[in-house]
């Protein structure tokens, strides 16, 4: 099973949801995202999000400063 | 992965054709949509200019006035900021500033909405007032539609006039 890695820390609202939403979309049932965010909206409203569309959010973890690492699967 | 439950629905009256107004309904557009709104937005006279083929200044549409006015709108690349214009000066000085904020500029949004599959549709009557059919515009364009339709459409969501 492929894992993706998505950048997001560099964008700003909408597109830390569109290239989230457009990067899980391209996934298979049962794939896993790994998306770097900031905290702040990206980081309470992506996982937030992704789960409403359906999504499982494996795991939340800070990974230095303000950026965190949220891994999704499809 | 769970059940989606699709009933959230956001419908936009795309009246106006500056820059700042267009930014605002593409951002509102592009994010309703990544968060799993059903999204409509649908572009009425000026609001036209956003949706052309053609980016720039060209005089299409069906006879003389019609082909002036056209000329004279132009397409994405010629859409005013809604104030502090300076003769167009300031749209490209604002598209600069978004760049290096990474920002999302205006033709990066609407990009984002073509992927993220938002319904985008035509005024009919707008488009008979300027001369102009369904082929004047990007490919993207679903459907020619009237208040009816986009009545229907935009049934028991939010609806925004910008």
């Amino acid at each position: 099973m492929n894992t993706y890695k998505l950048d997001i820390t560099e964008e700003h609202c909408p597109m830390t949801f569109v290239k989230t939403k457009l990067e899980l979309t391209k996934l298979n049932p049962g794939e896993i995202l790994e998306v770097l965010l900031k905290e702040g909206e990206p980081l309470d409203n992506v996982p937030k999000s992704s789960e409403e569309q359906g999504f499982e959010i494996v795991e939340i973890s800070h990974v230095e400063n303000d950026i965190y690492k949220v891994i999704i699967k499809k | 992965m769970n059940d989606v439950v699709r009933n959230k629905k956001l419908s936009i009256i795309c009246f106006s054709g500056s820059f700042d107004k267009l930014v605002a309904a593409f951002t509102l557009a592009t994010g309703a949509a990544a968060v799993n709104y059903e999204v409509h937005i649908f572009f009425t006279f000026w609001g036209l200019n956003a949706i052309k083929n053609d980016k720039g200044r060209h005089f299409i549409g069906k006879g003389a006035l019609a082909k002036i006015f056209n000329f004279l709108m132009g397409g994405i690349n010629n859409v005013p900021l809604s104030r502090l214009n300076f003769f167009g000066i300031s749209p490209k000085l604002m598209n600069r500033m978004m760049k290096k904020s990474n920002v999302a500029t205006l033709k990066e949004l609407i990009e984002a909405a073509i992927a993220l599959n938002i319904n985008l549709y035509s005024c009919e009557m707008s488009m008979n007032i300027l001369g102009i059919k369904k082929e004047d515009f990007i490919p993207e364009i679903k459907e020619v539609i009237g208040v009816p339709r986009f009545l229907e459409y935009s049934a028991g969501g939010e609806r925004i006039f910008i």
